[in-house]
Formats: structure tokens, C-alpha cells, sequence
């Protein structure tokens, strides 16, 4: 048995049944971190030693009855930009390099209370602003299906960790896109939940209005068990909704028959690569087998949507960011004589250039005589995109696109030309603008061996609709059997 | 031209702190004082991934300050941040409220002259308090002290409308006595609870045009803010009248030279970047949450007033007075627990114990004995066992070493003597020594009687009781 290969819902069915102690498990990701990390890079504070530690005691405790939570023992990555009390947390920046959090975040709290094990900290793009995982302050994550390309980002550490076993499943987080695309280079499932569903309470915030926080897979059934866990009401977060809580697992039935697919023409036009519009359209095919309605349509605020994105985001983290200013926590200059200096070469010196890149495009967008023309604008075109959504989701039920128009990039391509970065984004940022919940799966790879994403969005909290589709997509392409990375995989 | 052709025009962004027991966005209390860096949390601090959430009871407590002060009360109000980097401030912004605050367009009444005056109120929002720097005394640097950070404040922002000096003065201790009243602010100005920011500009009497304004920030005396209003306006009017300009710019006031100075270059104009904040939902209030607060106000001073004039017959002086302070006149209630004599304890509220305090340059709130203490002086004078010329020493210890009134006069010897044998003892003295007061007064000339009575008190130290002096002398000098 390869314990790494197995998913979280088989290795909780095994420790159930005493047939693998959470030792054994957390020894065996232990294993494959010592081996394969060199390789992929996925992690900034690996937690190796720690993790068997806990494991021992927690195994001690299953044998003494003292727990009895069904996920206690497995192991999980968290994404290095969600606080965890008394070990790094850094969100891959110089600024943050040697700070320990001295709280948990709620999604920590719910871990914890699971009696989960950390494996320690993933690697993202610095202040997860990228999608590439290459403005990491420490190094550059590989993606496990050919080590020179990236495995996305800004959660590229959490979907290469996932994809080569590294750990069973991770935490990443998504302001738009940056679970989903990650998930559909590395050829994971990257579920982004409704904005409000999950606390962000914890999460360092990049862009307030956009970030959630959501599970990376292996497959569909263990981002249902993991949002089982991290989902729910926190009086910390006060836009986090007030909603019955749910059991996401019971939602996957395996049945799509008469579910209502809408496919928007603009994903599949320009710009598109023609391998992953071909398995994008096989898997449309696939849906239509199962039962599934498919119409087409044309969703009129695509071509809005990354400048809205881009000016919206920007300006909340230009904000969000100010704390970081040398005075209490965090990188503090040498360089100083006064107090503005300190400010601006703690700054300076801290951030890299991505971040200030973000932080200089928000601060005008907010600036007085700009307000108007950029924030405000934005403002007003998210709440026609939102109402666009609104009206597409009277008919259908889901809608299915690319998660992102390319597999992953070579290392290095994209990282000087922003703008061509950003554009790998145009297929998930109307979701974190318009707050829905959507879900990347693999469709396939391309003639080079590379995963494509298929990405389903959902209504406003249609967590169990979006699930479902991709479970039952799941069972029909036998996507983890047919196709492995190159590292982490056949062995 | 000359300074009678202008007129001063004022406006007043008071800053007032809730008295709420925790910080506006967080759980930490709010006590004043407390050792540097104690009552405080990831969130106040401003750590990574810390959310604020709003407590209803700074919501509450501005709906109340926005009734009292006849607002409108948005029912769709909502938070926005305020940017800017300073040490005191930790997560670089404010968190206050900028196109929507929870009250506005309302007005008080202030009175100059025995005629009325409405003032304006344009505003009052909500928002959260700064730290504070301490300068530190073994090296340059500066240490800060986030305790403060996050203690709610209302900002009330008034019209230009106050004319001078004296109205500024009467509008800011309105407002500080309809907070007090309706308990939201503690408005001690000394703690800083209380504070404004004082702009001034002047115009010629005959345009309606303003003159362009300067600033100066938290000021927090009442006597600070008359100078500082009326150093400030006579300089505008000199820069004015020597052909010079007046720059819109924040000025600092200088309480020992008496004059103000430039802070900021006005290049360097702050653009604040407000933008509404994202990690707070809108504040929406329903008509019944409003009207629930509105008839659970507490008495404002008004009702108080009518209350003194019909219950202890007051004049409608003394009353107004009273009312003026919400902690004089809780003085005056609490010690009519004790001491029924209404008119007596008015009347050393508003005479001795109003000297002293104008004397001291204190405020009311800063009275640092109880009403029960003054109750008990009060009574003690009623019953006869001191004199009120004795009631008065009492109450200069009072305000130098608070504690019960009857210890004071035991420690001090200063019981009157109401003891007939004494008394006569001492009269019989007195006439001794004084035999051609006697020839005096049997000559016809009274006042003779009053030097006896008074040589009497000296010798008693004023212990005597008066009343029985004067009876005894009488009863001796007609034998």
C-alpha cells in the first residue's frame, strides 16, 4: 500500500478500521517530503519533526478513546499567509520572514480542534499577489509534472505539495483565482468557497471584499470533508454568513441528469490554448452523456472583469498592507533618521516588487481626483457583474469554463511582464468579484503532459450543486488513474 | 478698517470617548490609565489577519448623542477607512465613517446674553481612538502605547456658526453637558475624553463670504480654546489688514507664549484615501431600534431644571445653574438623600463650592470629595454643631483631604460650643474685659453688642454658637 496515494477519505476509512496509525501515515508524507521537497520547494516552514511528535501523541490518545474525531491524525499543508499561533507565518515575504503569529486563525482553531496534524507551511506568492508562485521572497515552487514550469500561484506550494503527495491535502487561498489556477496546473481539485462561508479571521488579508480561504485535493470527496471542517459562522469575521451549517458530502450523488450547464462563448474564444479548449469541450460532452442540459451564452461583463478586478483588488491591499510599517512587527530598516525614513525604507526594503507594484496601482486608484474614475468605477461595475450573475443563475443551474486559457508556463516567462501575468486570470476573478463559489477539477492533459482545469461555478452558497457536478465528472474521467506527475506519482 | 469691522466665525469637530467598557472594535477594556500596553489584543494591535467587529453599544451610544442633539438618524449607515501611516496607529488606517455617518443635521441651543442662539450640527460619526507616544526619557526615541487604540470616540462636527469666542465656549460646554447627561462620554477634559478641534476664519462684517480657515487640533481646556480662538482671529485680522493671506493649514497653540504656530506645510496636504471598509458590513438600524432609544433618553437638563423649580423651589437661576453640570446637579440629588435642605445645599454648590473650584481652575467633575460628604457638612451646620462661618473651613478640607466631615471637625477641634455653662463662662469674661462696650450699649449705641459678640467668637475660635451668644449678652447687659 502507498499510503501518500491514497486520499483522505480512504486514509480516514483505514484508521477507522486500525489497519494505519496516524504515525504511520504522518511518517510516510514525512518520507516523501525528505525525498521529493528538494524537487518541488513547495514548502517555506516545513513541520516534519513536530508533525510525528504529534502523531505519536495523537495516536495515544485515539488508543485511550480521548478522541474521537474522524480526522484525527491526518496530516494537512497550510498555505503560509494563515496564522498559526507559535510557528511562522511569513506570506513568503522578507517583510514577514522571522514573524510568529501569536494567535490562531479560525480555520486553525477548527484543524486543531479536529485534532489534524500540521505538516508545516506552503509556499505562495509573496502576500499571495501572483500566479505563479515565482515572487515568493524565499524560492521558486516547482509544479511536480515538469519540474520547469510553475505550478501557479498564488497557493502554487499548497496544489504542488498536494499533486506530489507531499501532504494529503492543504489549505490555500483564493482572491481570484489563486486556488483554482494553482489546482488546475498542479492537476488537483481547488474548491474556492462562496465569499462569507468561511472565516477570514487569521487569513492575512490581501483584498478583503475578494479572499476566501478553501480546501486543495486530491479529489472532490475530500474538499467536501475539508470544507465540512473549515466552513461555519465566526462571530470574529463579520462578514462571515450566518447559515445553517451543512454536511458537503451528502452531496455527492453521482447524478447530473437534468442539471443545467451554461457555457459562456467568451471562455472559449481568443486568447484560449486549443488543447485545453479541446478537453474543456470533451468534458462538456461528458456532462451532456450524463444527462446534463448544455446551452451556451454570452456573458456581457468578461471583458470588465480583470480591470475591475485588478483596481479593486489593489486598492484594499494598498490599505490592507499599511500595517506593515516597521513599527511593531515584521522588517525594520536599519536605514533610518527619522521617523517618515523608517516608514519608507522598512517598506521599501521589505516588500517585493510585485506587492509594490499592487500597493503604488491601489493607492492612486484611491487617490483624491482618481476616487472616481477607478475605485468608484469599479464599484459600480462589480455590482453590474454581480447582477449579470444573478440573472445567468435564474436559468442555470452551473456554469462551466476553463480555469485557466493555458497549462502551466515555464519558469521565468511571465514573471517581467505583469500585465501578460495577470491576464492568467481571466477566467477566475469574476467569481471573487461577484463572491461565488466554483470549483477547479482536472479534464485531461495536454499533448505534453500537463493538466487542464475545468472550472464549475455555483450560485451564491451552491456549494453542494458545484460539488456534485464535479463528482460525477469525477467517477467518468478517472482523471488521478489515468495521468501522474512526474514527481510524487509512479514510483 | 480696524478689528470692529470684522467678525470672527467658528467651528468646533468635538472629540468625545465613549464610555463604553470595551474598544470599538475589539474586547479590550477601556479604562484610562492603566499600565502602557495592557489593554491590548492581536486585533487592536493591528495583527496580520485580525478583523475588526463593530460593538453595538458605540452604535447605541451615537444614536443617543445623535437624538439628544435633534439629528436625523441614517438608517443605512455604513464604516470607511481613513489612510494614513503614524506610529500611534496601527493598522495605518482609521476606522471611522466618511459619506455616511450615523447623525446628522442637527442643532443645540445655546444662550449668550439671555437671548438664544441655535448652533448647527452638521454631523456626528462614529470612529475609533489612536494610540499615544510617550516620549522616552532614556533615549530619543518615542514608545507607544496602544492602550488608547481603539477606544470609541464620536466626532461631532458643528456648523460655522459661533461668532466669538464666548458662544464657542458655551456651545463646547452644551455638548459636554448633553453627553454627560445622556452617559455616553465621561467628557473629562483633562483624560483627553473630551477635546476639539477649533477652526477659525474672520470676514469683514459686511460680506457673507468666509475667509479662509486655519485649524488647531485637540485642544482640550475651555480656557486654551477662548485664547487660543482669540490670539487667532486678532492674527488673521493683521495678516489681513498688512495686505497679507490667510493659508488653509493646521496650526499648533502654544498654551505657555499664548500663540500658535504652523505644524504642517501646507504642500504636504494629507490625501487620506477614504474607502468604505470591507471588513465591516453596513450599519443598518430599523425605526424601532431608533424609537427604543429615543424614549429610553435619559432626563436631559431641561426637564431637570423644570424638575428643581417645582419640586424644590428653586430660582430659576439657581436651577439653570444647577443643571448646567450634570455632575453638579447629581451632586445636588445625591445629597438630598441625605440632607433635605435643598436650598442650603444649592446654595453651597453654587457659591463656595463654584469659588473654589473657578479659583482651582477646575471643573466639576473634578470636585474631589462625595455628595454624601457634603450632605453630612451641611447637616452638621443644620443641627447647630458647627457654625457655617466653621461649615466653611470644613469645605476647604473637603477639597484638600476628602473624608467624613465629622472626623475633620473632631481632628480640628472645631466643634461648637453649644454649652450654656460654657458660654456664660465666656460671656462673663468678655464683659469683664470690655466694661465701656456695657457703658455702650446701655447708652443706646447696638452695635456695641455685636463688637461683644465678636470678641466672644475670637476667643472661641468661632466655635461659639452664635445664636446663644447673642442671647446670653443680651440677657446680661439688660440686668
Amino acid at each position: 500500500m502507498n499510503i501518500t496515494e491514497l486520499t483522505v477519505q480512504e486514509l480516514q476509512e483505514k484508521l477507522k478500521n486500525k489497519e494505519l496509525t496516524s504515525t504511520q501515515i504522518t511518517k510516510a508524507y514525512v518520507d516523501k517530503i525528505n525525498k521529493n521537497e528538494k524537487y518541488v520547494q513547495a514548502f517555506i516552514t516545513p513541520l516534519t519533526e513536530e508533525a510525528i511528535k504529534k502523531a505519536e501523541e495523537i495516536d495515544k490518545k485515539i488508543e485511550n478513546g480521548e478522541i474521537t474525531n474522524s480526522l484525527a491524525g491526518i496530516p494537512i499543508g497550510i498555505k503560509d499567509n494563515i496564522c498559526t499561533n507559535g510557528v511562522k507565518t511569513t506570506c513568503a515575504s522578507k517583510m514577514l520572514e522571522n514573524f510568529i503569529s501569536p494567535y490562531d486563525a479560525t480555520v486553525m482553531q477548527k484543524i486543531n480542534k479536529e485534532n489534524m496534524i500540521n505538516l508545516g507551511k506552503l509556499n505562495m506568492d509573496e502576500f499571495a499577489m501572483g500566479a505563479s508562485t515565482e515572487y515568493s521572497y524565499f524560492h521558486i515552487t516547482k509544479n511536480p509534472w515538469n519540474l520547469n514550469t510553475v505550478p501557479g500561484g498564488s497557493s502554487g506550494g499548497s496544489a504542488a505539495a498536494v499533486a506530489a503527495n507531499l501532504v494529503p491535502w492543504a489549505l490555500g487561498s483564493d482572491t481570484g483565482g489563486s486556488i483554482r489556477q494553482p489546482a488546475s496546473f498542479c492537476g488537483v481539485v481547488g474548491l474556492k468557497p462562496t465569499y462569507g462561508l468561511v472565516s477570514r479571521y487569521g487569513l492575512v488579508a490581501f483584498a478583503s471584499s475578494l479572499d476566501q480561504i478553501g480546501p486543495i485535493t486530491k479529489d472532490v470527496t475530500d474538499s467536501a470533508i475539508l470544507l465540512n471542517v473549515i466552513s461555519g459562522h465566526d462571530e470574529k469575521d463579520t462578514t462571515s454568513a450566518n447559515i445553517e451549517k451543512k454536511d458537503y458530502t451528502k452531496a455527492l450523488k453521482n447524478n447530473v441528469k437534468g442539471l443545467k450547464i451554461g457555457v459562456p462563448k467568451e471562455y472559449f474564444g481568443e486568447g484560449i490554448n486549443k488543447e485545453v479548449k479541446e478537453k474543456l469541450e470533451q468534458a462538456i460532452q461528458k456532462y451532456k452523456e450524463l444527462g446534463a442540459i448544455i446551452e451556451e451564452f454570452s456573458l456581457n461583463t468578461v471583458e470588465y472583469v480583470l480591470a475591475t478586478y485588478y483596481i479593486i483588488a489593489c486598492a484594499e491591499a494598498s490599505s490592507n498592507l499599511g500595517r506593515f510599517d516597521g513599527i511593531r512587527y515584521g522588517y525594520r530598516t536599519q536605514n533610518f533618521t527619522n521617523l517618515k525614513e523608517l516608514f519608507k525604507n522598512s517598506r521599501s526594503e521589505g516588500f517585493g516588487s510585485e506587492v509594490k507594484r499592487r500597493i503604488i496601482l491601489g493607492t492612486y486608484v484611491l487617490s483624491s481626483g482618481y476616487y472616481d474614475a477607478y475605485y468608484k468605477k469599479a464599484q459600480q461595475v462589480r455590482t453590474l457583474i454581480k447582477q449579470e450573475f444573478e440573472k445567468v443563475f435564474k436559468k442555470y443551474d452551473i456554469l462551466l469554463t476553463p480555469t485557466s486559457p493555458t497549462v502551466a508556463f515555464e519558469i521565468g516567462t511571465k514573471s517581467n511582464n505583469p500585465l501578460e501575468m495577470y491576464l492568467s486570470d481571466i477566467c477566475t476573478v469574476s467569481v471573487n468579484i461577484a463572491g461565488l463559489p466554483a470549483i477547479s477539477i482536472p479534464c485531461g492533459v495536454d499533448s505534453k503532459n500537463m493538466p487542464i482545469g475545468m472550472q464549475l461555478i455555483g450560485n451564491r452558497f451552491a456549494e453542494e450543486t458545484i460539488l456534485n457536478a464535479a463528482y460525477t465528472y469525477e467517477q467518468v474521467a478517472n482523471f488521478r488513474n489515468k495521468y501522474k506527475p512526474v514527481v510524487g506519482g509512479k514510483e | 478698517m480696524s478689528i470692529e469691522d470684522y467678525e470672527v466665525v467658528i467651528g468646533l469637530e468635538v472629540h468625545a470617548e465613549l464610555s463604553t467598557k470595551t474598544k470599538i472594535f475589539c474586547s479590550c477594556s477601556t479604562q484610562f490609565g492603566a499600565e502602557p500596553n495592557t489593554h491590548i489584543c492581536p486585533i487592536c494591535m493591528a495583527m496580520p489577519g485580525t478583523l475588526p467587529v463593530l460593538n453595538e453599544k458605540v452604535v447605541e451610544y451615537a444614536v443617543k448623542a445623535g437624538l439628544a442633539t435633534n439629528c436625523e438618524i441614517s438608517r443605512n449607515s455604513k464604516n470607511d477607512r481613513k489612510n494614513y501611516f503614524y506610529p500611534d496607529l496601527p493598522k495605518s488606517y482609521q476606522i471611522s465613517q466618511f459619506d455616511k455617518p450615523l447623525c446628522e443635521h442637527g442643532y443645540v441651543e445655546i444662550e449668550e446674553n439671555s437671548k438664544n442662539k441655535t448652533i448647527g450640527i452638521t454631523r456626528i460619526h462614529i470612529e475609533e481612538d489612536a494610540g499615544k507616544l510617550n516620549h522616552n526619557e532614556f533615549s530619543t526615541g518615542s514608545l507607544v502605547d496602544l492602550n488608547r487604540a481603539g477606544v470609541p470616540l464620536i466626532e461631532i462636527v458643528s456648523e460655522p456658526d459661533m461668532r466669538s469666542s464666548k458662544e464657542a465656549e458655551n456651545y463646547l460646554r452644551k455638548i459636554k453637558s448633553i453627553l454627560e447627561y445622556i452617559e455616553v462620554s465621561d467628557c473629562k477634559m483633562q483624560e483627553g475624553s473630551f477635546r476639539a478641534d477649533v477652526n477659525v476664519s474672520v470676514k469683514k462684517k459686511d460680506t457673507k463670504e468666509f475667509g479662509t480657515r486655519t485649524e488647531m487640533k485637540n485642544m482640550n481646556s475651555f480656557k486654551s480654546i477662548v485664547r487660543a480662538i482669540e490670539y487667532e482671529a486678532k492674527r488673521q485680522i493683521e495678516v489681513i489688514e498688512n495686505g497679507g493671506k490667510i493659508y488653509q493649514e493646521t496650526l499648533r497653540w502654544d498654551d505657555v507664549s499664548g500663540k500658535t504656530f504652523s505644524m504642517r506645510d501646507k504642500e504636504d496636504a494629507q490625501d487620506y484615501r477614504y474607502f468604505p471598509e470591507p471588513d465591516l458590513v453596513a450599519i443598518r438600524l430599523s425605526d424601532e431600534y431608533i424609537e427604543n432609544i429615543k424614549n429610553n433618553l435619559p432626563e436631559l437638563p431641561e426637564s431637570r431644571k423644570k424638575r428643581y423649580l417645582e419640586e424644590y423651589k428653586l430660582s430659576e437661576k439657581d436651577a439653570k445653574m444647577l443643571t448646567s453640570s450634570k455632575y453638579m446637579s447629581d451632586m445636588f440629588e445625591q445629597s438630598l438623600k441625605i440632607c433635605q435642605n435643598a436650598k442650603a445645599v444649592a446654595n453651597w454648590l453654587l457659591s463656595d463650592i463654584s469659588r473654589i473650584l473657578n479659583e482651582k481652575e477646575l471643573e466639576a467633575d473634578q470636585i474631589p470629595f462625595t455628595a454624601q460628604q457634603l450632605a453630612k457638612m451641611i447637616k452638621l451646620i443644620d443641627n447647630g454643631t458647627i457654625s457655617t462661618a466653621i461649615g466653611k473651613k470644613v469645605l476647604e478640607e473637603l477639597f484638600e483631604n476628602p473624608k467624613d466631615p465629622e472626623e475633620i471637625i473632631k481632628e480640628k477641634g472645631w466643634i461648637q460650643i453649644s454649652d450654656e455653662g460654657a458660654i456664660k463662662e465666656v460671656v462673663m469674661r468678655i464683659l469683664e474685659n470690655n466694661p465701656q462696650s456695657i457703658i455702650d450699649f446701655k447708652a443706646g449705641k447696638d452695635r456695641a453688642l455685636g463688637f461683644l459678640v465678636g470678641q466672644a467668637m475670637k476667643e472661641t475660635k468661632g466655635k461659639a454658637n452664635p445664636q446663644m451668644l447673642n442671647k446670653m449678652f443680651l440677657e446680661e447687659l439688660n440686668k
